[in-house]
């Protein structure tokens, strides 16, 4: 599975990535991938990444540019974006 | 509707007089200019640099402007929001409605900027003497929006 994923804001400045295209081994996720799935899966990659996808901080998301929640899925070539809550306006 | 996210100034007067003339049954106009402000949490604000989410942001404001033409009996809608790094008393928000009556035109401004503050993927990160923060989401932004639903 292939999909691209991007990063905003303190997100972006703390894992020094604002976007990334990522393969995925079809085998790695037991069945749907989800967005938590792939937090968690991203967040093997170190303690920084740990502590902002799985920590304290609360993280939202986007599934081809529509906010989501943790349970939803993710297909291939989707565009999936992690951020702190908006704060605009 | 009008949708803009851009980094250049806007003219509030310019964009209220163009929904004035878009229809002759328009009887009220509401609109909402947020601003830079100087002073936030106790702190001297220097300036403040917004980010957003390109590609999102436009369909996330046009989304916020259909449910409000769906709640209620509106005409026009112009939302202009800034990105970029502006200074202190600088605009960065205007959302302009205009309908037939007051009543809803105030109630679809007021949803819009609820919606915008908690669903809209923009950043703000302000300078202090300390150095650059990123804010916060707000606790009451969220029970602003609620009260939509109850």
């Amino acid at each position: 599975m292939k999909i691209k994923v991007f990063y905003f804001a303190r997100l972006k400045e703390t894992l020094k990535f604002s976007t990334e295209d990522l393969v995925l081994p079809d085998d790695v996720f037991a069945s749907t991938l989800t967005l938590l799935k792939l937090k968690a899966h991203l967040a093997k990659r170190s303690d920084v990444w740990q502590q902002m996808l799985m920590g304290k901080l609360k993280v939202r998301g986007a599934i081809n540019h529509v906010l989501v929640d943790d349970h939803a899925p993710i297909s291939d070539g989707d565009e999936v974006a992690f951020f702190p809550p908006v704060t605009g306006g | 509707m009008t949708v803009r996210v851009q980094t250049q100034d806007f003219d509030a007067g310019f964009e209220i007089s163009q929904l004035r003339s878009a229809r002759k049954d328009t009887g009220a106009v509401v609109s909402f200019v947020g601003l830079v402000r100087d002073l936030n949490e106790g702190d001297q604000v220097s300036q403040l640099t917004l980010e957003h989410y390109p590609g999102m942001t436009e369909k996330a404001l046009e989304a916020i402007v259909s449910q409000a033409q769906s709640r209620w009996n509106i005409f026009e809608v112009t939302v202009i929001h800034r990105v970029g790094t502006l200074q202190a008393t600088e605009q960065i928000v205007l959302v302009t409605v205009a309908g037939a009556h007051r009543g809803e035109a105030f109630k679809a401004c007021e949803f819009i900027m609820d919606y915008l503050k908690t669903e809209a993927p923009f950043w703000k990160k302000e300078r202090t003497q300390a150095g650059e923060r990123w804010l916060d989401a707000k606790n009451t932004d969220d029970a602003a929006r609620e009260r939509w639903n109850k």
